[in-house]
């Protein structure tokens, strides 16, 4: 038992009582943490299946289209027109605080501004499919970047959560039971030492007395 | 400055080229292992893998999901949707709430 391991002074006892009391503030402060915590979880959550539907059809959409280009002309002329990219992506990453937790926020820039740079090639010698293929994948190109936001944001707020949980559970179910019963444990030793204290000091005074007036040798008088 | 990459068999990322992402075409797992750490501890801030690909790099990804940077996601190759994005959004769920009360009514 954890209570036989403290020591029943009145120093243990402050000691206890002021671990008690930063427990229970520790346990409430928590508690609020988790609940907005999941709050806000749920939401991107939510939104983060969202966007992954929407992207995972986008995708698959733009595969057909380019699976479908690539039919309509050689393999190397179409490794050849996408050999060299005239657009780069630059990604500019920040972080934003929610309840403690870092998450990055990306904001995307392109090397030209102009938008029909991610056509790479000559039109003379491919097909349109191929146009078509390329401007579907620019398409979901954004929403492919909130993906990956919300995605590591959830990832970075369900390992939060989980370590928060732990410690509101660790503080309700064991730090807590524990100070309160070390507290109580205590304060009834100290109160039996204080009524033995008492019980002895009362015999003590008995004795005295009776060495002092002979009590017992005096006869009983009658009422 | 960061950039982007896109990582899986060539058929599945060959496109994301024309947009400027960087690609990186890998066809066996431990090229793909070395690939990816390089990626990550590069300038690399968000690094897409197709889904077949992250099935056989698990335990590479997993290591990266509590990183604030890099952003690991996966997208579907060109073989077909293997649904281990929206396996990787319930885990989270799971994780955070302890069971998927959100998507877990839906299949």
């Amino acid at each position: 038992m954890a209570s036989t391991q403290v020591n029943p002074t009145r120093m243990e006892l402050t000691k206890q009582k002021k671990k008690l009391v930063t427990a229970v503030r520790g346990h409430k402060l928590l508690k609020d943490k988790r609940d907005e915590l999941m709050r806000q979880f749920l939401d991107l959550a939510r939104e983060n299946m969202a966007l992954r539907l929407k992207v995972e059809e986008g995708i698959r959409s733009a595969n057909v289209n380019f699976v479908i280009a690539k039919a309509g002309m050689s393999e190397e002329t179409l490794n050849t027109a996408l050999m060299a990219p005239k657009q780069e992506v630059y990604l500019e990453t920040d972080k934003k605080n929610v309840m403690s937790v870092n998450i990055p926020t990306f904001s995307y820039k392109t090397r030209t501004a102009d938008a029909n740079d991610i056509y790479s090639y000559g039109f003379a010698f491919t097909s349109s499919d191929l146009d078509g293929a390329v401007k579907s994948l620019a398409d979901i190109l954004p929403d492919m970047l909130k993906l990956a936001e919300c995605e590591k944001a959830c990832q970075l707020m369900s390992a939060e959560i989980e370590k928060t949980r732990r410690r509101v559970n660790a503080l309700e179910h064991v730090i807590i039971p524990r100070a309160q019963e070390n507290i109580k444990y205590i304060t009834m030793k100290l109160d039996e030492n204080e009524r033995s204290t008492q019980i002895r000091l009362m015999k003590v005074k008995d004795m005295v007395l009776e060495d002092a007036h002979k009590y017992s040798e005096r006869p009983v008088r009658e009422m | 400055m960061y950039k982007i990459a896109v990582i899986g068999e060539y058929d599945s990322i060959y496109g994301f080229a024309a947009l400027g992402l960087d690609t990186f075409p890998v066809s066996d797992p431990e090229e793909a292992k070395t690939k990816l750490q390089e990626l990550a501890e590069g300038s690399y801030a968000v690094i897409y893998i197709t889904e077949a690909l992250a099935a056989l790099l698990k335990k590479e990804i997993e290591k990266y999901r509590e990183m604030l940077l890099p952003a690991i996601i996966q997208i579907p190759g060109v073989s077909g949707n293997t649904g281990a994005g929206v396996a990787g959004v319930k885990k989270s769920v799971e994780q955070a709430v302890g069971s998927d009360i959100l998507f877990g009514q839906e299949n």
